[in-house]
């Protein structure tokens, strides 16, 4: 049994046969069914997983007809016209259908009608494999279906049951100018029976969004001999990158990421993935950044297959050469990212950023440098009288001070060993902790901006005050060095 | 070479590189004769060496006034490098975004190389790309990769291609080096506070140049413009302090005493 977590507690989405048997329904709360059997299993449903399977399928059904869509959260739509012929008819075709699902272990139920609509009522409530082609006999084949084979909102089908109208043919019997009347909502086709009836006869229009499968650029080669040495390895990765730079040139796109798979004689593979700071295509700079992660490629008996895979590709237009020749200027700058990223890693390349906390350590974020660096941001400017050191340390390091107790000002300190007499010093600055994300026993600090006897400028604090009931005698501690 | 340091100016004359800059207009001193330094000197793009203790971050203030007084005016538009190596940032940290001078703040990129010879070669690369506006290197004590052979390197390339790069050297000794300029820097008692006797005030910093290419050698005391940039944070607008007026008396009007 599947289970989605509510906001009444968790719904059952569906329920396999045993568990129909015992009184599971889709749309029954998760506690009803175990009051009625205790044993019963809950497996959380997978939403996305399920969406991207029915993508995949509808692609899949391409097989028998041009267009398909994914119907969520559980159908597939599919423009058969005029392709019934090539699987030996239309039933011939639903049997092949039925029976390719079968082969996969799915269970499906499918019919083919004039109209989306129709289509989607006869193969939800109708007949197994029902096969529809006169366009008018729509209204009389589908009349004793129920009204939930209109595809309508939950409440109204509530609403067309207490009416009394419980199937298709009841409210095709109803005059039209009444049902016109009630239900006048023309903007969306959940709420009016009326347009859902005319879609099934086909009388309004119901357009598909195909669904179109858009495969990655990729280059590939296959190799007479295989390769062993890494120079021949780097010609080939340069005549692939040349490969995909034509293809992604075609589809007016640049690659964001790389994936190289190489093929060993014996069936191994391995696999490098690069990744560009901004989208390119310069096939150089491609096999640039690949041959600086072909040093520990073990190719054993020889390479016989290469392929290069943009996964991930993003629009790219031809950017204008200056007329004396100069390229770009951001065109380098993400070139020389994409270099230094690939050598030391992303996490050695990044970017400050501000961000929304008086914490100082907090008030910088690192981030990984995107397109955008260079422009210029909203300049926020910090108040005047805060004075930021130059250099914060990654941890501040705790030190031994000499001050006045309890509040008084520092008079002397040790750190890394040396002794500093605190000349002048300006403070404190109280900086609170954050409370709202914080245990409740943070300590505040007093920042001080000392010089010692030498000129030196440091950012020292004291975590915590005498008797604030959140610890013993507060320690010191050296933040930041000051220019 | 043993040379006599002398005071070339004095921390109330020297308030910022740019003022001075406006002060002497450029290319009165020609380049390479001989002459003493001087911050408006317009001098060849290529690696600079700055000598300081690993306590002290004079010598990062320095490296970044020099490589403002070399990108000019065009300051905010070309991203910039700051390269360390992992035993730099153990010992004194990474930049502060608030701390650097605001037209600095948008352009930074960081690496953290883990190894002296990747933060050469990062240091290399950077230099190389005529994208950027001026790389910082830092490097702490004396690495092995950071030879004669390293620094001439990292001199063609910064030639070549227009870019500085300033090598900031924490706890260093004064090696073989291929650099064009070779400075000591270490931080200088601060002036005095505007309001607050007993607090630091902006930072001074004295700075000695004991080997240049076509320079005397010679010891500076420079203040301002070497990170602090008190003055020029007033000067910037939407700055809260710029909206205060200054106190002063006011002159009595004629009209005003007739009626009062």
């Amino acid at each position: 049994m599947l289970v989605t977590e509510g906001a009444h507690g968790p719904r059952i989405d569906a329920a396999n046969p045993p568990a129909a048997a015992i009184g599971a329904r889709a749309g029954a709360r998760l506690t009803d069914a175990r009051m009625l059997d205790p044993g019963i299993v809950a497996v959380p449903s997978d939403h996305m997983g399920d969406d991207a399977t029915l993508e995949k399928m509808a692609l899949a059904a391409q097989r028998w007809g041009p267009w398909s869509a994914p119907d969520r959260p559980d159908a597939i739509l599919l423009d058969a016209t005029g392709s019934a012929h090539l699987a030996g008819g239309e039933a011939a075709m639903l049997a092949e259908i039925e029976a390719r699902y079968a082969a996969q272990g799915y269970d499906a139920r499918s019919a083919i009608a004039p109209t989306a609509g129709a289509a989607w009522a006869l193969s939800h409530y109708g007949a197994a494999h029902t096969v529809l082609l006169d366009p008018h006999a729509i209204a009389a084949a589908l009349a004793p279906l129920p009204v939930a084979a209109l595809r309508l909102d939950d409440d109204l089908i509530v609403l067309l049951t207490r009416l009394g109208l419980k199937s298709i043919g009841d409210i095709l019997s109803v005059p039209r100018a009444g049902l016109a009347r009630r239900f006048r909502n023309r903007r969306s086709a959940d709420a009016n029976p009326l347009m859902r009836i005319d879609q099934l006869t086909g009388r309004l229009p119901e357009p598909l969004v195909p669904i179109i499968a858009d495969p990655p650029a990729q280059a590939d080669r296959r190799l007479m001999e295989p390769l062993r040495h890494s120079d021949l390895v780097k010609r080939v990765i340069g005549d692939l990158a040349g490969d995909l730079a034509r293809t992604l040139e075609a589809k007016r796109q640049g690659a964001r990421r790389l994936l190289l798979l190489l093929w060993r004689v014996d069936g191994g593979a391995i696999d490098r993935r690069v990744e560009l700071a901004s989208p390119s295509r310069d096939p150089a700079h491609i096999a640039a950044l690949f041959d600086e992660r072909l040093d520990d490629i073990d190719a054993g008996l020889g390479i016989d297959q290469a392929r290069l895979v943009a996964i991930w590709a993003e629009p790219l237009v031809h950017g204008q050469v200056r007329l004396d020749g100069e390229n770009e200027d951001e065109g380098d700058i993400a070139r020389l990212v994409d270099r230094l990223v690939t050598r030391l890693g992303a996490q050695a390349v990044r970017s400050p950023r501000a961000q929304a906390s008086h914490l100082p350590e907090r008030a910088q974020r690192w981030a990984s440098v995107g397109p955008a660096i260079g422009a210029t941001a909203a300049l926020q400017l910090d108040l005047g009288f805060h004075h930021r050191p130059l250099k914060l340390l990654d941890r501040a390091e705790a030190i031994t001070v000499i001050y006045a107790t309890p509040e008084g000002l520092p008079r002397r300190f040790r750190w890394r060993g040396g002794l500093h007499d605190i000349v002048r010093v300006e403070g404190p600055e109280r900086i609170a902790p954050e409370w709202w994300r914080e245990r409740s026993s943070a300590r505040l600090r007093d920042y001080y901006r000392i010089e010692d006897e030498s000129g030196r400028r440091y950012w020292i604090y004291r975590h915590g005050l005498i008797g604030d009931g959140r610890g013993g005698i507060p320690d010191w501690y050296l933040h930041g060095l000051f220019a | 070479m043993s040379h006599a340091p002398h005071i070339a100016s004095s921390a109330a004359v020297l308030p910022t590189l740019e003022r001075l800059r406006a002060a002497f207009p450029a290319g009165a001193l020609a380049r390479g004769d001989g002459g003493d330094w001087s911050p408006d000197l317009a001098l060849p793009a290529s690696l600079w060496e700055i000598f300081g203790h690993g306590d002290d971050v004079s010598a990062e203030a320095f490296a970044l006034a020099c490589a403002r007084s070399f990108a000019g005016e065009n300051m905010p538009a070309k991203p910039w490098l700051w390269v360390q190596d992992r035993a730099s940032i153990r010992r004194s940290g990474r930049p502060c975004l608030h701390g650097l001078s605001p037209h600095l703040r948008s352009g930074l990129i960081h690496i953290a190389a883990p190894r002296p010879v990747d933060a050469l070669w990062a240091m290399e690369e950077g230099v190389r790309c005529r994208a950027l506006s001026f790389v910082i290197g830092e490097l702490a004590e004396d690495p092995k990769p950071l030879d004669f052979t390293a620094t001439r390197r990292l001199v063609l390339a910064s030639e070549a291609s227009g870019v500085p790069l300033i090598l900031v050297r924490k706890d260093g000794h004064a090696n073989l080096s291929a650099a064009r300029m070779r400075w000591r820097a270490a931080a200088a008692p601060s002036l005095a506070h505007r309001w607050n006797e007993r607090a630091p005030g902006a930072p001074t910093c004295h700075a000695e140049l004991f080997r240049a290419r076509g320079l005397r050698p010679g010891a500076f005391h420079l203040a301002y413009g070497i990170g602090g940039d008190d003055a020029e944070r007033a000067a910037w607008p939407g700055d809260r302090l710029d909206l205060v007026p200054e106190l002063r008396d006011r002159p009595l009007d004629a009209d005003r005493l007739a009626t009062g």
